[in-house]
């Protein structure tokens, strides 16, 4: 019988197969670090007396709570700023790689790592950070890990794990115009809930995901971890090493022929077995928008507010009691009609300059509506440079929207840009989780297409909804 | 790491599924840079409310939490662990764990018993009609006592062996330094490193700045 993608992966890192229960040991080729989840991993180290094995295969850049304005400036806030400062004394320290504000390399580690062409087929990537999920798009075994696990990447290279279970999403057909990668994923979690993925690393396949560029299906593995998954992945083809190819980090000459008859292996053997399988059709997909407070809580945008006492199990029918209070909602108000204050385009899953053109694609040329507020945040410094260099910078300028310095910002609100209590947003990021903008704020999970559109009408809307039919989208 | 036996402390029912490390420990509190003095940022944004199960007098004391389905998802946040801890629980039961909660839990001490969710209203019901009841938490015979009632818990095999002992993953691990070493012996030259540092040329990133 053959194997899958991500059995391969796994057993081209097994350092030692644990006996007698004991977990196996597997090698880690890329580690990356920020400032929130490491500074007690290397105070451990530090305890212990021991040394960071690899540095040659460990990064670090600062995002989690860096501001988005005055970036030249010292960061106000004074916690903030020590655990800044603690990750560029541990860096020094440890003879770690770092790229800190105001460098063009600073930005979301899971921005970074993939321009830098760090993140390649075949490898292990881990960060303190479930997101890292993410780079499973180019078929490498990505996965979040606790700061005790950062602490023993950082000592040993290595990590004590027990195998996962293998899941197949199969999404097959075309996306219609208007919906993107994003739409694909929040649908996938609404399908198999927030926890249909504990214990599977998901691999999602057919020609919907085949067809994707590679900063979509990013955007789909980012997500894994809200279906409850450790990882998420794409097996690799033309379209991974295309985007490879050139950047700073890949291999050159030999090197890169070497690499990519490697790469061509890494494939699900067509007789291998998943442990569980999913289908899913990709051509009535429409866009889709969370209502609830966890990221399974999603529908067509073209939907109501559902009603609570439609939901057959108990815990689910608490959940949505519970949610909709949270979100200020009334079961049967359609979608369409719910006013938003805040619209964030940004973070992990759609800070990429493939989103901030979408979007631009559809702002352009038209006004903001005045209620609302639209922070544009690009992934990384070099995303933020690739915009302006593009113009994209002065279309959201021209149009009403503030265009900041590169972070996790809004997404989880550790830096100054947070929502009000009560405040409602169509967020382009991964959680709706309540008080995840900031204590008491409304999250919408949507598409950079639906964020751009909504920002345009000032309710939940897709570009099909806007009067003049935006010449992007033929 | 302590050596963990048996555990026996007040009951905590919270009746609530998906309970993600955001609820148990806002990001806000992540920007501390010490191991401990996370007790105070627990459950942060319900502490507010009177009616939250913490803050009746009769479970203030908790250390052996009940919760939902999906206790701890989300966001990789060991912090969640350290708060839980901190504010004095031992062990959290729940029919299901998110994956990395779980991992994080088993490095520092905290059990995460996995419960029938049938079971764990058994011990809802125990905990909400007796406040304060105790519950006696085996990991040596995998199971949870309250009053009558005692029922089995899952929990991997490994992670209970190594609870029990109070070993440090660490430690294990570098006994097989010498596999590391040979391992990394026939890794392909293209694997990418990060040193010395690759990078398009630097460029000066002009500083956004607040709107009027």
């Amino acid at each position: 019988m053959g194997t899958t993608l991500a059995e391969k992966l796994w057993s081209s890192h097994l350092v030692r197969k644990g006996e007698d229960g004991a977990p196996d040991i597997i090698y880690i080729d890329l580690h990356m670090c920020h400032e929130v989840t490491s500074p007690q991993a290397f105070e451990g180290l530090r305890l212990a007396g021991r040394q960071v094995r690899r540095p040659d295969l460990t990064i670090a850049t600062e995002d989690h709570n860096t501001p988005t304005l005055d970036i030249d400036l010292p960061i106000a806030d004074e916690t903030s700023r020590k655990q800044v400062h603690k990750l560029r004394e541990n860096a020094a320290e440890f003879g770690v790689r770092i790229h800190s504000l105001g460098d063009a390399d600073q930005g979301i580690v899971h921005v970074v790592g993939p321009q830098l062409g760090l993140t390649m087929p075949g490898m292990t990537v881990v960060c303190g950070d479930s997101h890292t999920s993410t780079h499973g798009a180019f078929g490498a075994l990505a996965f979040g890990i606790g700061t005790s696990e950062v602490e023993h990447v950082l000592a040993t290279q290595t990590l004590p794990l027990k195998p996962f279970k293998t899941m197949a999403i199969n999404v097959n057909g075309t996306l219609p115009k208007g919906s993107t990668a994003k739409d694909i994923i929040l649908a996938v979690i609404a399908k198999i809930g927030t926890g249909g993925g504990q214990g599977y690393v998901l691999e999602y396949r057919g020609d919907a995901i085949r067809a994707l560029s590679m900063e979509a299906r990013m955007t789909i593995c980012n997500m894994s971890i809200e279906a409850g998954a450790r990882a998420g992945l794409i097996a690799p083809d033309e379209t991974t090493w295309d985007y490879v190819k050139g950047r700073p980090h890949a291999p050159e000459g030999e090197d890169w022929d070497a690499a990519v008859d490697y790469w061509r292996t890494l494939v699900t053997d067509d007789d291998a077995v998943f442990d569980t399988e999913v289908d899913l059709d990709a051509s009535d997909l429409e866009p889709f928008i969370t209502w609830g407070t966890n990221p399974g809580q999603g529908l067509p945008l073209s939907a109501s507010v559902p009603n609570p006492e439609d939901f057959a199990d108990e815990s689910d029918r608490v959940a949505a009691a519970n949610a909709l209070e949270y979100m200020g909602l009334t079961p049967g108000t359609p979608f369409r009609e719910i006013s938003v204050d805040t619209v964030f385009l940004g973070s992990c899953t759609n800070g990429r300059i493939e989103d901030l053109r979408a979007a631009a694609a559809i702002i352009k040329g038209r006004t903001k509506a005045d209620s609302v507020r639209m922070l544009v945040v690009p992934g990384s410094a070099r995303v933020r440079l690739q915009a302006e260099a593009e113009g994209l910078d002065q279309v959201f300028k021209d149009f009403g929207a503030e265009w900041r310095n590169a972070g996790c910002s809004m997404c989880l609100g550790m830096n100054p840009d947070q929502l009000r209590p009560q405040e409602r947003s169509a967020s382009t990021s991964n959680r709706n989780f309540e008080g995840r903008q900031g204590k008491g704020g409304r999250t919408h999970l949507v598409s950079p297409l639906v964020a751009a559109a909504t920002a345009v009408r000032g309710t939940l809307s897709s570009p099909d909804d806007l009067v003049d039919a935006p010449a992007a989208l033929a | 790491m302590e050596k963990f036996t048996t555990h026996t402390g007040i009951g905590v029912p919270l009746r609530r599924s998906n309970v993600d490390t955001d609820q148990i420990i806002p990001a806000v509190y992540l920007k501390r840079i010490t191991r401990t003095g996370f007790e105070d940022a627990l459950f942060a944004a319900w502490k507010g409310d009177p009616e939250f199960v913490l803050n009746q007098p009769a479970y203030t004391h908790g250390s052996v939490l009940v919760a939902g389905p999906d206790f701890g998802t989300g966001s990789s946040r060991e912090h969640a662990v350290w708060a839980l801890k901190d504010y004095g629980f031992a062990v959290v039961i729940a029919s299901r764990f998110a994956d990395i909660f779980r991992g994080n839990s088993g490095k520092q001490g905290l059990v995460a018993a996995q419960v029938s969710q049938e079971n764990v209203e058994l011990l809802w019901k125990l905990l909400e009609t007796e406040p304060g009841k105790e519950i006696t938490v085996s990991l040596e015979d995998r199971t949870v006592t309250c009053g009558e009632l005692t029922v089995p818990f899952e929990i991997d095999d490994y992670v209970r062996w190594r609870l029990m002992e109070g070993l440090d993953d660490i430690g294990l691990t570098l006994q097989h330094e010498e596999d590391i070493t040979a391992f990394e012996a026939t890794r392909a030259a293209w694997r990418p490193k990060t040193l010395p540092a690759k990078h398009l040329p630097s460029v000066e990133i002009e500083a956004a700045r607040p709107v009027s």
